[in-house]
């Protein structure tokens, strides 16, 4: 069951991560949500992993799982939809005020001492 | 008065400035004088006790676990020189108040002054170097104000950087090599310091904290090679000139060097350093003077020169040296600051300070000539004055020195500095004030009012005086210098007198102003032969540098920071990977030491649909809308991952924020393209994929070694488990700790979901009043639009629905504190159940019938949570500590209140709140004005046209 979690969020880290690495304003929030799952589920997992042990006291039962971390992500994944939020008003912004939805500044022109005039090359259409 | 009000004074006194310039320059004037007066006041009444022998003390502990204490003393070293300070402040202030013209704003400069006062006063009285380290780039800073205020001036604004650069530059090597004296003796005070020679001397560390040290204190004070910055600070108007680049600011390099004599002098390493740097710069400086036109350069390098002279007598050691080093300061500083005033008055009278174009003044300016006569006189060494008894006490120090194994080299080299002096002294009065009167002068000489004159001309009653009367300055000295030995060494013998007899350092003197004058005479060829020597430019060199550091950074920094964003984050994942990578292989893991647990085959099926789904997401990702659905299933697996594994409070939460967060992305689609466009090549992108495996790799394998491996310390959630029900009064821990234990977190964190929600109104707002507003308007739509936009079936559910899921939203709420559920899942459910309405009936239909505003609700949701932490007060318990108790009401069983339920409301309105506000500032971007909007709640409403026609025509209006 391990491995399932961990593989589980291996997958959804190197999703996150691929996604983010992409040209466009809504891939990159994508990503940042994988990420966001993968970071959750790691937090959580960070409690180790427990079946049918809520922390839900109970007369009589004695085993329950850690309660910590499942408390800080509780909070982390409504966090998560705010700045989620927050991010896609501003690649909106950007989107409507500038028909541009690249997350690539434009590379500095030469002139004003740009010293690296690649990465645009392939984001240019 | 105690120390900390002398320092603080000059600080809190540079407020007034800026106020009192609203009542006038009178008024602004008197009120910077004042403060200075009432600080030179307060020192003066430690002034009997201090010379007395004792030593004045303010102690503070401030950061004591850093060695940071706001301790201050009072010895003769700090007191001559905080009477120089002040003393000389008060001169300037009165000095500045005629100088400065109607358009300077003297409010802003009276400020700054008194800013720096401040900073140099707590330079000579701090006790911990520490405080020291502060004040002294205090001065770099507000000396960096004062040389560039006026700022239309592009030599002032250079001067200003340049001078910031060395002097900071300095500062910076200061702090290291205070902190490594710190390490040395293990206490950062001064008087620890000071009584640790033997400790210091014999540590491996004093090299470096010596070399550090010198290097603040020589480029402070413009000592060869950073000489340089001080000709070019002199584009500062003239009262800046004279109190900070020849009374003040140069000599707190000197008089850290004083202050360190005990520890640091003594050594082959300091007298080697400190010598050599004091006699190169001492001669530069008077060679460079000479052949200088502007008065005020001419005063500039002759600064420099005087502070390598007493920089070299510090640097020798000896007591006799630090005594005439003392002596010498105080002569410096009075007829130095004269001759900048009357350079000043010059410039104000004639409108130039050209030599070239001076002369002949004597006649139209005798006042300002006679002022500024004597003072260079003292400053060329002439018998009778101040600058004379010292100056041979450093030709005497210097026949006695030794360098380099000659003898006669220290001798001949100071002999040499002491001739030039002379002859740029005798150049400034001749050249200025004697000769032939001119007509030709670009305004009408005068002498100035007495404001302007008086400054000065009490600066010259010293120099007289005690070029006269030298024993009354000698106890003084005297005084002073025992502080700066330390105890270190036996008092110097020699007595401060007129007449000692025909010495070498007579012979020495005489050569020195004969030579003077012989120079002088020979000064045409002479300066033609300079003008055409091939000198380096120390701008010039100075310039290159900075731009060779600024082009170094620039290459680096934009090679890194490019704008390209995705640039970024694949340098910060390959970072986080490789140091994880190297953590993972130098350290050590006890290996796995648990179980591993059974795969049952839901589990499989859910891991499977899982990974499916974030593979198949990548592959299609160019498909926005199928993104979002593939999304959802990771959504809904991650929830039910969480159920399973037993937390079900997450698994509640999970799942309403993907409903939310679906619809987040709905409404952002319905602006943004569908698609994304394919646009990397295949090479980027198996970079890309290279990247993020790496990525997925490094964060499975942390997680897996994790979760086989128990924990290393016994977590401190065995103490929440324990508490929940005594402590917190709830059965459901995971509430218990959110409402409770940390209380506090999430209260912040209620608070930070309010504040994002409020900036996507705020920018939803800024859109929609700027240009895009229109874009908005014109945009038309990429696909054909629905008809029955708003469907009857839809809203008839919602609407039924409504009411349960509130009621369901009220239960989860109650229930939360004693079963999974709480504040933030009801307050989700409770914002989709209206968000439902939104969707079924429209933006405007819904909207009309909200009540509350949205802020407000976040805002009372922060408020009643607050309040109800506040509560606790009451109690007499801190900060939202809670309460609860058991209640019955018949016929009802028996139920529990406790006050976290109050902060539980102020979280779920706070969530609710922040949901529904960034959803419809979203929403309010589609709500294009002008276009019909519905005022019913759906498209087709059988009840109202029964032919049906009118949604016909209401569907062509909308397109």
């Amino acid at each position: 069951m391990e491995l399932l979690i961990a593989s589980a969020i291996g997958v959804l880290t190197a999703a996150g991560i691929y996604m983010v690495l992409r040209f466009r304003t809504f891939p990159v929030i994508i990503g940042t949500s994988l990420l966001s799952y993968a970071v959750n589920v790691f937090l959580f997992a960070s409690g180790r992993l427990a079946v049918n042990a809520p922390p839900v006291l109970r007369d009589g039962v004695e085993v329950y799982t850690d309660p910590l971390p499942q408390a800080l992500v509780l909070t982390a994944i409504v966090i998560s939809f705010g700045m989620t939020a927050v991010v896609v008003i501003i690649a909106l912004g950007s989107w409507l005020s500038s028909d541009d939805d690249l997350v690539d500044v434009p590379a500095v022109p030469a002139a004003a001492g740009g010293a690296d005039p690649a990465p645009r090359g392939e984001a240019a259409q | 008065m105690s120390l900390f009000i002398i320092v603080a004074l000059p600080f809190l006194g540079a407020l007034l400035p800026g106020l009192m310039i609203q009542a006038g320059r009178r008024a602004c004037f008197m009120a910077t004088f004042l403060v200075t007066a009432l600080a030179s006041i307060g020192l003066a009444t430690h002034a009997p006790a201090v010379l007395r022998g004792e030593v004045v003390t303010a102690r503070l502990n401030w950061l004591p676990d850093l060695g940071l204490n706001v301790n201050l003393f009072l010895d003769p070293l700090g007191l001559m020189f905080a009477a120089l300070i002040l003393g000389i402040g008060l001169l300037i202030i009165a000095y500045a108040r005629y100088y400065l013209s109607r358009d300077d704003n003297m409010g802003e400069f009276y400020s700054y002054l008194l800013l720096f006062q401040g900073a140099m006063v707590g330079i000579v009285l701090s006790d911990n170097i520490l405080m020291l380290l502060i004040f002294w780039e205090l001065t770099s800073l507000s000396s960096f104000l004062l040389i560039g205020f006026w700022k239309h001036l592009p030599e002032g604004r250079q001067g200003a950087r340049m001078a910031l650069a060395v002097t900071g530059m300095g500062g910076l090597a200061m702090i290291g090599g205070m902190l490594l004296l710190g390490q040395i003796v293990g206490s950062y005070d001064l008087t620890v310091i000071l009584s640790q020679r033997d400790l210091i001397q014999q540590s491996p560390l004093y090299m470096p904290a010596l070399i550090l040290i010198l290097l603040g204190c020589f480029t402070k004070s413009a000592q060869f090679p950073f000489h340089f910055w001080l000709p070019h600070a002199m584009a500062a108007p003239t009262p800046v000139s004279a109190y900070l680049h020849s009374a003040t600011m140069v000599k707190a390099g000197l008089f850290l060097l004083a202050r360190m004599w005990p520890v640091l002098s003594g050594t082959d390493a300091w007298v080697l350093i400190v010598c050599t740097a004091g006699l190169v710069t001492m001669v530069l400086g008077a060679v460079i003077a000479f052949f200088k036109d502007d008065l005020k350069a001419l005063l500039a390098f002759s600064t420099v020169s005087h502070l390598g002279l007493i920089t070299f007598l510090l640097g020798t050691g000896t007591p006799f040296g630090a005594m005439a080093a003392v002596f010498h300061i105080l002569n410096h500083a009075s007829f130095k600051a004269a001759l900048f005033m009357s350079a000043g008055i010059v410039d104000h009278a004639v409108h130039t300070r050209d030599l070239k174009r001076l002369g002949g003044l004597r006649h139209a300016m005798p006042i300002t000539f006679a002022i500024a006569t004597l003072a260079a006189l003292s400053m060329a060494g002439i018998p009778l004055l101040n600058g004379f008894l010292s100056k041979e006490m450093m030709l005497e120090e210097a026949y006695h020195t030794t360098l380099y194994g000659s003898p006669l080299l220290v001798a001949a080299v100071a002999t040499l500095g002491a001739l030039f002096s002379a002859a740029y002294s005798f150049r400034y009065i001749s050249h200025a004030f004697l000769g032939a009167e001119r007509h030709d002068y670009p305004a009408h000489p005068h002498d100035p009012k007495w404001g302007l004159w008086l400054p000065p001309a009490l600066l010259i009653v010293p120099v007289v005086v005690i070029g006269l009367a030298p024993f009354l300055a000698e106890p003084f000295v005297r005084a002073v210098t025992k502080a700066v030995i330390g105890g270190t060494a036996e008092m110097p013998g020699g007595y401060l007198k007129i007449w000692h007899g025909l010495t070498p350092a007579l012979g020495m003197s005489a050569i020195a102003v004969l030579g003077g004058a012989v120079v002088l005479a020979a000064y045409r060829p002479l300066a033609r032969g300079w003008a055409a020597a091939p000198r380096p430019e120390a701008k010039a060199i100075f310039d290159a540098l900075i731009a060779g550091c600024v082009a170094l950074a620039r290459g680096f920094s934009q090679r890194l920071h490019d704008g390209a964003f995705t640039r970024y984050a694949a340098i910060m994942v390959l970072t986080v990977v490789a140091i994880g990578a190297h953590a993972w292989l130098t350290g050590s893991s006890a290996g796995p030491t648990r179980a591993m647990m059974p795969v049952t085959p839901i589990a499989l099926a859910a891991w499977t649909m899982l990974i499916a789904a974030a593979c198949f997401l990548v592959t299609v990702h160019h498909n926005r809308l199928a993104v979002l659905i593939l999304m959802g299933i990771i959504g809904l697996m991650v929830s039910v991952g969480f159920n399973f594994f037993s937390a079900p409070d997450l698994a509640l939460t999970q799942i309403s924020v993907e409903v939310v967060t679906i619809i987040l992305l709905l409404l952002a689609l319905n602006f943004l393209p569908n698609r994304s466009p394919v646009e990397s090549t295949l090479a980027r992108r198996m970079r890309d994929g290279t990247i993020a495996i790496a990525g997925g790799v490094a964060a499975a394998a942390l997680i897996y070694t994790i979760l086989m491996s128990d924990f290393p310390q016994a977590p401190i959630s065995e103490y929440h488990l324990a508490n929940s029900y005594k402590g917190g009064g709830g059965d459901n821990v995971v509430n218990v700790i959110l409402v409770d234990f940390r209380g506090f977190d999430t209260f912040g964190e209620i608070i930070v979901l309010g504040i994002a929600a409020l900036v996507i109104y705020a920018l939803t707002e800024t859109l929609l009043s700027g240009p895009v507003r229109a874009r908005l308007l014109n945009r038309g739509y990429e696909e054909e639009r629905a008809g029955d936009a708003h469907p009857l079936m839809m809203v008839v559910l919602t609407r039924v629905m409504m009411p349960i899921v509130l009621m369901v939203g009220v239960y989860i709420f109650l229930r939360g504190h004693n079963e999974p559920g709480g504040g933030f899942v009801s307050g989700l459910v409770v914002a989709i159940a209206v968000l439902m309405q939104y969707m079924a009936s429209g933006f405007a239909w819904a909207a009309n019938r909200q009540r509350f505003p949205y802020h407000g609700i976040i805002g009372s949701g922060v408020l009643v949570a607050g309040l109800t932490g506040i509560g606790a007060w009451f109690a007499g318990a801190p900060f939202l500590s809670s309460a609860f108790g058991y209640f019955r009401i018949p016929p009802m069983e028996e139920f529990e209140l406790a006050t976290a339920m109050g902060f539980d409301l102020g979280v779920f309105l706070a969530v609710v709140g922040a949901v529904m506000l960034s959803l419809e500032s979203f929403s309010r971007l589609g709500r294009r004005a002008g276009t019909e909007v519905s005022e019913h709640p759906m498209d087709i409403d059988p009840s109202r046209n029964p032919d049906g026609m009118d949604a016909a025509t209401y569907v062509e209006e909308e397109s």
